[in-house]
């Protein structure tokens, strides 16, 4: 009788609802990649595209070149980036009022402000009259003068605004290490500089690295702005090529194409470097 | 060995931790400290380091004045090993680099040297076969266990331990309560916050009640288990001992 009650309870009909899979064995198709798949033949598709059609392979010849102007300036900002990034992150972090306040109105200042109209500012207003400035005593003193070229100026702004987002990547990263690590690396007697460079800096790079690696990224991606103070980067090349060809569609067919190989190959080697992190990670609390 | 003369604590400026205490600890001698949470036992311990900055009142340690802005704390802190609640091993180092650090950087030693002390201690400890796995690879009990011989490989004249049983399993209190045990019949000063009245009983040469930021009484611990004078002291006992 008491099963039976059990019975009718499950087969009421407002409690069943459609067919359920009660394994926990998911189908190939579910657990498949299918976003690489195709990613990857839209990709393939494309280069087949310019390796047949004479358009698009002019717009190529035309736009290829400028990879090695993006790849320097993503490595130069990037560089720079981390050295800005890592000095304003400890900055914040230091116990000096000064050097505290300084960071932290550098890091707020820039974020505040976007990309674009930063670039404009730093390369036609602050870098020609620091120059000047300087110049009029170089010029002075050693009859020598300083001149900054314009995509210097464009990749030197890219890394004090990524500098910026940088210093909260490496000030989050340290801040992400329980006090009780510094406490037991100072009551062993370390000091405080030995305790930051044994004990935290090491466990916080596993929390830093990757959004370094989404920075790297986007600064690869940023340099396209260059291309509005004219530096023959990849982005510029195919806005003159199509603006005097009038073949919009290769053009930036042929400058998304570039950017896709450069920005998903390099994501796909910062997923096997997080992988690898977190492998020797696994276990932990 | 050491002394704390009017010592008070205050948090934000208007939470008093610790109230005008007045603590002294004899070479060899080991004081055990209860009370209740938050009644400041952990905050005087922390003192006895600097890891809490004292508001008011002194700290001498082996002679050493910790309120002197002219002692070298780096080196009181090596004299004085520290034992955390939550072990605070260093989960990216394997035992043997926990153990070694600072024995190299701070004492100056030799890399088979620390690792000779290592091995001596971690031996000690129970554990030596554990030498080149990761913390997160081992047991609560076992972690403790790393923890304390880490401080003792520093060869510390004091050894303080703030609540070291209060985040283990039930089952593994008893092998870090026993390391502790062997320790204080060897001879070590030591200052030990807990809840294990077990141990108390076992251990201290004297028990200090503390509630409210202030010793309500001290005293050999049988006698005040057995006759609290305080009224307060009566009440915590009778909410824990059963």
């Amino acid at each position: 009788m008491t099963q039976n009650q059990g019975t009718e309870t499950n087969q009421r009909s407002d409690l069943r609802r459609g067919p359920r899979r009660v394994t926990d064995e998911r189908p190939w198709w579910d657990t498949f990649p299918w976003w690489g798949a195709i990613i990857a033949s839209i990709l393939l598709w494309m280069a087949f595209q310019i390796a047949t059609n004479d358009d698009y392979e002019l717009a190529w010849e035309r736009i290829a070149p400028g990879l090695r102007l993006t790849v320097t300036a993503t490595l130069q900002a990037f560089a720079i980036a981390l050295l800005v990034g890592l000095i304003a992150g400890m900055g914040q972090l230091s116990r000096n009022v000064v050097a505290r306040n300084i960071a932290r109105t550098y890091v707020e200042f820039i974020r505040g402000i976007p990309i674009l109209p930063l670039i404009f500012t730093v390369a036609l207003i602050v870098v020609p009259e620091t120059t000047d400035l300087l110049n009029a005593r170089l010029d002075a003193w050693f009859g020598w003068e300083f001149k900054l070229s314009f995509q210097m100026r464009a990749t030197v702004t890219l890394a004090l605004i990524y500098g910026a987002y940088m210093a909260e990547i490496f000030r989050g990263g340290i801040q992400s290490i329980p006090p009780g690590q510094t406490e037991a690396g100072r009551s062993l007697g370390l000091t405080r500089r030995q305790t930051m460079n044994s004990v935290v800096l090491p466990q916080a790079m596993r929390a830093i690295i990757p959004p370094l690696g989404n920075d790297f990224i986007a600064i690869l991606k940023d340099t396209s702005l260059l291309s509005v103070l004219g530096v023959l980067e990849i982005t510029q090349r195919g806005r003159q090529f199509s603006a005097s060809t009038f073949k919009f569609r290769e053009g930036y067919f042929v400058v998304s194409f570039i950017y896709l190989v450069l920005t998903l190959s390099l994501s796909l080697l910062l997923g096997v470097l997080e992988r690898r992190m977190t492998r020797d990670r696994r276990g932990e609390r | 060995m050491i002394s704390i003369r009017g010592l008070s604590k205050t948090f934000d400026k208007t939470i008093h931790a610790v109230a005008d205490v007045d603590l002294h600890v004899d070479e060899g001698e080991v004081v055990v400290i209860v009370g209740p949470s938050g009644s400041g036992k952990s905050t005087i311990l922390r003192c006895i380091n600097l890891l809490e900055i004292p508001t008011k009142g002194t700290v001498e340690v082996d002679g050493f004045e910790l309120t002197d802005t002219a002692t070298d704390i780096d080196h009181v802190r090596a004299e004085v090993g520290m034992v955390f609640q939550q072990f605070n091993l260093f989960p990216h180092l394997t035992v043997m680099e926990n153990i070694t650090l600072a024995q190299r950087k701070v004492r100056g030693r030799s890399r088979s040297e620390a690792q000779e002390m290592a091995v001596r201690q971690l031996t000690r400890v129970g554990i030596p076969e554990k030498a080149d796995s990761y913390p997160r690879q081992l047991s609560g009990g076992q972690q403790q266990r790393v923890a304390i011989a880490r401080s003792l490989a520093m060869e510390p004249q004091v050894m303080l331990f703030d609540e070291p049983t209060s985040a283990l399993d039930p089952e593994m209190v008893k092998e870090v309560l026993d390391v502790m045990l062997e320790l204080a019949a060897e001879g070590m000063t030591m200052v030990v916050v807990t809840h294990e009245m077990g141990f108390a009983r076992a251990a201290a040469d004297r028990l200090v009640f503390i509630d409210e930021g202030e010793i309500v009484e001290s005293g050999p611990p049988d006698e005040i288990f057995s006759n609290p004078a305080h009224e307060r002291t009566r009440a915590f006992f009778d909410k824990i001992l059963y």
